[in-house]
C-alpha cells in the first residue's frame, strides 16, 4: 500500500526567515504559476472535473496564509491557492489533488479545490459557502477548551458567501464566543456571474462588522502592501484577544468562476478601474521601484521550476485503485452496511 | 427508586462528561436552564465551561461541532426539537458525514434529536427525522426504545468515532421507567427480540416498539403470537436478526412513526424482500403515520389498532 510522501517538494525551496514581502511575493508567484499550469492541464483534458482559479486575488489570499502560525486553523476557499501555499501547504499536494493522485491529502477521492490537511490545520472545505466559518470557530473553541493559547483561525469567504445563512450564523456565533477568528471576505464584485448589486444592498460589506459586534478592516485587495499591513493587523488583533475580525478586500477575479467560464459578464468599466489591477503586476512594479527586480525574477524562476517538477512527479503517481481501496464512509466496525445489489 | 428515559439520557451525558475531558455539550438553553426537556439539568453547574448555551443557529451549532470534532473533541449537540435540525442539515449531511470518506480522519460527534409525536405537539415539534439522516452515507442513526438503551446507546454514541444521530422519543421521556441504570449493554448495531412469537414478525423502533408490544399483548389473548423486533439502531440495520425472525414466522409487519414514503420501515421490507423473499408466506406490510396528521395519543391508538388488525388477519396460523 502506497503511503503519502511529500517527496522533495514538501517545503518551498526558499531560505528560512523570509521577510514578509518575500514570503508574500513568492506565494503569489507560486500560486499564479501553478494555477496557470492547472489551467493548461484542464484545457488539455488532463483534469477530471473543474478548475477554479484565484487569479487577481493572490495578494489578499497570501497575506492571510502568511500571517498564520503552526497550530492555527485555516479554512480557505476555492480561490486561496496563494494563502494555502503561504500557510505551508506543499505545492505538490495541490497538484496531487487536481490530478487525482492517491498520495495527496484527499487520496484522490475528493478532487480539485476541496482539499484540506487536518494535520497542517487546513480544514477541507465543503462547497456550501459560509459553512466553514462555524467549523473554524469550533476548532478554535476546542483549542480554547484545551488551554491552547494565542491560536488564531482564519476563514475565507467571498462577496457571495456573505448572503448565506451560514455566514451570518457562523460569524455571529464566533462573536458571541469572542473567538480569535478572522473572516476574510474577498469582495471580487461577482459571485459566479451575479454582480454585487444583486447580492446585497449595503454600500460596503465592511458595514456589517458593526452589526456583529466585531472589528472591521477594509482594504484595496490589489495592493500587496495594504494586504500585508491590514490583514497582519487583523490577525494580530485576534491573537491579542480582541475577538473576531472581519476583513474585506476589494478586488476583481481576473478569470471566470472556473476555467469553463469566460467571464463575459464582467463590466469593462470595472475591469479598467483600479479594482481590476493585477496584484502580481502591482507587486512587480513595487519590487522594481524598490530596486528588487532581480529578486522578483529569481523568485519567479524558482517557482516555475517547482511547478514543473511537481507536475512531473505527480504525473507518475498512482490514482486510487477501485479493487484495493476501502470506500468506507464510517470508521466504526459494523457501521458499514453490505446491501445486496445485483 | 426508578429511572426515567430522560434521566437515563441525562445520566449518560453526566457519565461521559466525567469520564472524558474531551466531551462537551452544546445547545439552546441547555446551560443554567437545563434544556427544554431538562436533559442537561444541573450539568452546567457540575461541569463549568463544558455545557454551553448556543445561539439559535442550528447550522452553526453543527458546524461548530464538526470543527471541534476534527480537533479531537467529542461534542454532543442538543437540538431543541428534532424538527429544528433541518436548519442544520447541510452541516450534518455534507460536512460531518463526508469527512471520514474524504480525509480518512474521523469526525466523532453526537446530534441529539428529541423526536416523535406527543399530544398536541403540532407539525413542527413532532417529526421523526431518522429517515433523512439514514439515507446519507457516513452517519450512524440510533433510535433507542428503552431506558436501558437510552443510557447505554448514548454512551456508545459518544464513544464512537463516527457522527451519530441519536433520536430520542419525547413520548418516552417522562413515562418510561426502569428500576435502575443498566450495567451492561447489548452489542452495538444489534436488534433485539423484544418479545418472542412464532406467527408474525413485527419490526419497530423507538416509541413504536411499545405500541407493537401492547398490540402483541392484545393479540395473545386471541391466540396469536407476535414476535416483536426492536431495531435499536436503524442505520446500520441488523438484517441478520430480521431475516432470522422472518425465517421463524414467515410474516412481516414493519412499524414506524415517520411518513409512509420511504424510511426505515420501507428499508426493512426491502431487505427482507430482496434477501429473504423465500422466507415470506405472505406479502410484507407497513404501518406508519398518515400524511400530515400527527397530533395526539389517539393517533397512537389508531396505529395500535392497525397493527392488531393486520397481524390478526395475517397470522391465520395454518391448521
Amino acid at each position: 500500500m502506497a503511503t503519502r510522501t511529500a517527496g522533495t517538494l514538501a517545503r518551498p525551496t526558499a531560505p528560512k526567515r523570509q521577510d514578509p514581502t518575500e514570503k508574500l511575493g513568492r506565494s503569489m508567484l507560486r500560486a499564479r504559476l501553478v494555477e496557470d499550469k492547472l489551467g493548461s492541464l484542464y484545457r488539455a483534458g488532463r483534469i477530471v472535473g473543474g478548475v477554479y482559479l484565484g487569479r487577481g486575488q493572490e495578494a489578499f489570499s497570501a497575506a492571510g496564509g502568511l500571517n498564520l502560525r503552526k497550530g492555527d486553523v485555516y479554512a480557505p476557499l476555492i480561490r486561496d491557492m496563494a494563502g494555502r501555499l503561504a500557510f505551508g501547504e506543499p505545492l505538490v499536494d495541490a497538484v496531487r489533488t487536481y490530478l487525482g493522485s492517491r498520495l495527496g491529502p484527499m487520496r484522490g477521492r475528493d478532487g480539485n479545490i476541496h482539499r484540506g490537511d487536518l494535520e497542517l490545520g487546513i480544514l477541507p472545505m465543503i462547497s456550501h459557502l459560509g459553512a466553514m466559518i462555524s467549523a473554524a470557530a469550533g476548532a478554535l473553541l476546542a483549542k480554547r477548551m484545551r488551554g491552547e493559547k494565542q491560536r488564531v483561525g482564519l476563514a475565507c469567504a467571498g462577496d457571495g458567501a456573505t448572503s448565506t445563512g451560514s455566514f451570518h450564523e457562523g460569524l455571529n456565533l464566533a462573536a458571541v464566543e469572542k473567538l480569535p477568528l478572522v473572516v476574510m471576505v474577498a469582495d471580487n464584485a461577482y459571485a459566479y456571474s451575479t454582480p454585487n448589486s444583486r447580492q446585497f444592498a449595503c454600500t460596503d460589506l465592511l458595514e456589517r462588522a458593526r452589526g456583529y459586534g466585531v472589528e472591521g478592516h477594509g482594504l484595496d485587495g490589489t495592493d500587496p502592501d495594504a494586504c500585508l499591513e491590514m490583514v497582519g493587523r487583523a490577525v494580530q488583533r485576534a491573537r491579542e484577544g480582541a475577538g473576531p475580525q472581519l476583513v474585506v478586500g476589494r478586488l476583481l477575479r481576473l478569470c471566470g468562476h472556473g476555467e469553463h467560464d469566460d467571464a463575459f459578464y464582467v463590466d469593462a468599466q470595472v475591469k479598467g478601474s483600479s479594482r481590476g489591477r493585477d496584484c502580481l503586476q502591482v507587486m512587480e512594479e513595487l519590487m522594481k521601484k524598490r530596486g528588487r527586480a532581480k529578486e522578483w525574477g529569481e523568485w519567479r524562476e524558482e517557482a516555475r521550476a517547482e511547478v514543473e517538477e511537481a507536475v512531473m512527479q505527480v504525473s507518475k503517481e498512482p490514482v486510487p485503485d477501485p479493487f484495493e481501496e476501502q470506500w468506507r464512509a464510517t470508521v466504526t466496525p459494523g457501521a458499514v452496511e453490505e446491501v445486496a445489489e445485483e | 427508586m426508578s429511572v426515567t428515559y430522560l434521566e437515563a439520557i441525562r445520566a449518560a451525558q453526566e457519565k461521559a462528561l466525567q469520564d472524558d475531558p474531551n466531551v462537551f455539550l452544546y445547545g439552546q438553553d441547555i446551560g443554567r436552564f437545563g434544556g427544554a426537556f431538562k436533559a442537561t439539568k444541573n450539568l452546567a453547574e457540575k461541569f463549568p465551561g463544558r455545557v454551553m448555551d448556543s445561539p439559535i443557529s442550528e447550522d452553526a451549532m453543527v458546524g461548530l461541532a464538526v470543527g471541534a470534532a476534527l480537533e479531537g473533541m467529542k461534542p454532543v449537540v442538543e437540538m431543541q426539537f428534532a424538527d429544528f435540525s433541518t436548519v442544520g442539515l447541510n452541516q450534518m449531511l455534507n460536512h460531518a458525514a463526508t469527512t471520514y470518506w474524504r480525509t480518512g480522519k474521523p469526525c466523532p460527534m453526537v446530534l441529539r434529536l428529541p423526536s416523535g409525536g406527543t399530544p398536541g405537539s403540532g407539525p413542527f415539534h413532532s417529526q421523526s427525522m431518522e429517515t433523512i439522516y439514514s439515507h446519507y452515507p457516513g452517519l450512524v442513526v440510533m433510535t433507542p426504545a428503552t431506558v436501558e438503551d437510552a443510557y447505554t446507546m448514548l454512551l456508545e454514541a459518544i464513544g464512537m468515532e463516527d457522527p451519530v444521530v441519536f433520536c430520542e422519543h419525547k413520548l418516552l421521556y417522562y413515562h418510561l421507567k426502569a428500576d435502575a441504570l443498566p450495567g451492561e449493554a447489548l452489542p452495538a448495531f444489534r436488534a433485539r427480540i423484544a418479545r418472542p412469537g412464532r406467527d408474525v414478525t413485527c419490526v419497530a423502533y423507538s416509541a413504536m416498539v411499545h405500541e407493537a408490544l401492547a398490540a402483541a399483548d392484545e393479540l395473545a389473548e386471541e391466540g396469536h403470537e407476535v414476535e416483536v423486533v426492536d431495531l435499536r439502531t436503524v442505520k446500520p440495520l441488523d438484517t441478520d436478526t430480521l431475516l432470522g425472525s422472518v425465517a421463524r414466522t414467515g410474516r412481516l409487519l414493519a412499524v414506524g412513526e415517520s411518513w409512509p414514503w420511504g424510511g426505515a420501515s420501507a428499508e426493512v421490507v426491502a431487505r427482507v424482500a430482496s434477501e429473504g423473499f423465500e422466507l415470506l408466506d405472505a406479502w410484507p406490510r407497513r404501518v406508519l403515520s398518515c400524511w400530515m396528521r400527527r397530533r395526539s395519543g389517539s393517533m397512537r391508538r389508531t396505529r395500535r389498532f392497525r397493527i392488531i388488525r393486520i397481524c390478526g388477519r395475517r397470522t391465520g396460523r395454518r391448521q
